[in-house]
């Protein structure tokens, strides 16, 4: 096809080319209807709030990063665990699955305020809402993983004498990684979201904060700007998690060239 | 089912001492399990020796029972019935796990561990510390046709490399028992044949008792001392053979008439328990 071969040439400039004329056409879009900048914004008008607003929306979005990012390890640390836990013990499946998922149908916008009530306008409320959100993804992956173990491989070091412990550190752990990692990826994207719901509920900081002032001043640019620095973090927190992947699983590239 | 209190020799006589015992002795065991709501006997009494530094084969159709009964040695299948001596020693299944070195079919490398760290984790397994583990595994790879590939993993490694780095897994902790489930069984032919000749040669070093499911009637003659015929479900001796074959064993000795001889006497045997192999 076509398209696919473009996209082999130019590598990271084709996604990259697509956002340059999305916002293109939206730039002449909102010139040509002549749209006021409160309704929609043109790019340039976000461009310049990026720029003039800099010193409110660098401090907020720094606020928001460090939420998602201590929910997020905090996320990732439970729902391995409590992947292994559920893995390791029917009983405790039994037990612990229902409140897991049950914690999933709880409406985030209704725990947020008591949140703030129990916990205050701080940091440590957004901390529980992204964690709250990004570690159910986690869960699920790392038991799936874990029970994508192969049953031959688990004889054959039980047939050596493994312990069951060993077992586990050898086999069964490192062949849940990957699915581990799929589900920390799926979960560091919510985990954005997670915060900034957090924010919207009642916050002195952040760029949800930075959102609901902007709302109610009809300071559109700037909403759009601060969506903006949201999409790019949860990018790049996607990629670097990507990355640490490469680095922690370096052999998955080859069983992926192997299996095209 | 009772069972005999004592070792003791086919005759009933007791051993003498664990060093005259055989390294394996299989005595009247039962296997069944459970398919689709029907129980099924996969092996009806079966009796076996291997002896001391023996190399024993086990052919027979699809179905006999071949590797539940490698599964049993191995420890990792609780027999219905009957009685397993390992160097004349009684033992439950739970007893077997990590007395025996069991290669399964499948390689089974781990494909986040390189040549050197899978061919590790049969000693690591049995509890020798990863670093002593992969450098006793690395001093072996020249042996085992995989110089310059330690580094590997598993996804970069021909078909043959793959199954030589699993059997240097099998070997490097140096069990007394060796279980082969059709070791060669997913090789082409002519890598199968290397590797064959290649095994033969590392037996001759090594010594161990080795315990080889085969559907191949000339691997087993190839490579064994003894060639032992099982029924079809459920799975009981039928026959057996001593190779007429001289060791150490050589490629042309496929063409002489004793393995002639000898492959007719099986195919024969194999013949009257009603199934043609492979």
């Amino acid at each position: 096809m076509m398209l696919a071969r473009i996209d082999r040439q130019l590598g990271w400039a084709t996604p990259l080319a697509l956002v340059a004329v999305i916002v293109i056409v939206w730039e002449i879009a909102v010139r040509a209807t002549n749209t006021p900048a409160w309704l929609l914004p043109a790019p340039s008008g976000v461009v310049r709030s990026l720029v003039e607003d800099k010193d409110i929306l660098l401090p907020n979005a720094l606020v928001t990063f460090s939420e998602v990012l201590l929910g997020f390890v905090s996320a990732v640390v439970v729902g391995v665990s409590l992947g292994i836990t559920i893995y390791r013990s029917a009983t405790l499946e039994r037990l612990l699955y229902p409140i897991i998922i049950a914690s999933q149908t709880v409406p985030i916008p209704a725990l947020a305020p008591l949140l703030l009530v129990w916990f205050g306008y701080g940091l440590l409320p957004k901390v529980l809402v992204t964690a709250l959100v990004g570690f159910f993804p986690i869960v699920v992956n790392t038991v799936e993983g874990l029970r994508s173990t192969d049953p031959d491989v688990i004889n054959l070091l039980r047939s050596f004498g493994a312990s069951r412990g060993k077992v586990f550190r050898l086999a069964e752990f490192p062949s849940s990684l990957p699915s581990v990692f799929a589900g920390a990826r799926i979960a560091v994207a919510i985990c954005v979201i997670g915060a900034v719901f957090g924010e919207l509920v009642g916050a002195k900081a952040g760029l949800g904060y930075l959102i609901t002032r902007a709302i109610a001043q009809f300071e559109t640019p700037r909403l759009v700007a601060a969506i903006v620095l949201l999409s790019a973090m949860g990018t790049g927190l996607f990629a670097l998690i990507g990355l640490i992947e490469r680095i922690v699983l370096p052999w998955r590239k080859y069983t992926r060239a192997s299996r095209s | 089912m009772t069972s005999p209190a004592n070792p003791h020799a086919p005759d009933g006589t007791p051993y003498m001492s664990p060093a005259q015992a055989p390294r394996l002795e299989l005595i009247d065991i039962v296997s069944t399990y459970v398919e689709r709501g029907r129980r099924l006997t996969a092996l009806a009494g079966l009796s076996l020796q291997v002896g001391k530094a023996e190399f024993v084969a086990l052919v027979g159709p699809s179905g006999s029972g071949k590797s539940t009964l490698l599964d049993i040695v191995s420890g990792l299948l609780i027999e219905d019935s009957g009685t397993v001596f390992i160097d004349g020693e009684l033992t439950a299944a739970a007893q077997r796990l990590g007395k025996s070195a069991y290669m399964q079919q499948r390689d089974l490398l781990l494909p986040w561990r390189t040549t050197v760290s899978n061919a590790a984790l049969g000693l690591e397994a049995s509890g020798v510390p990863r670093a002593e583990a992969e450098q006793r595994a690395s001093a072996q790879l020249q042996r085992f046709g995989l110089n310059g590939f330690g580094g590997a993993y598993p996804a970069q490694l021909s078909g043959g490399m793959r199954q030589r780095a699993a059997f240097l897994r099998t070997i490097l902790p140096r069990k007394d028992l060796v279980l082969l489930d059709e070791p060669f069984g997913a090789l082409d032919a002519l890598t199968r044949a290397d590797l064959q000749m290649w095994l033969a040669g590392l037996w001759e070093q090594e010594r161990p008792s080795v315990l080889l499911v085969t559907h191949d009637v000339e691997e087993a003659i190839f490579l064994a001392d003894r060639v032992i015929v099982l029924t079809p479900r459920p799975g009981r001796v039928a026959f057996e053979l001593t190779v007429s074959l001289l060791r150490p064993r050589m490629r042309d000795m496929i063409a002489s008439p004793a393995f002639i001889q000898d492959r007719a006497t099986l195919l024969h045997a194999l013949g009257l328990v009603g199934h043609s192999s492979t």
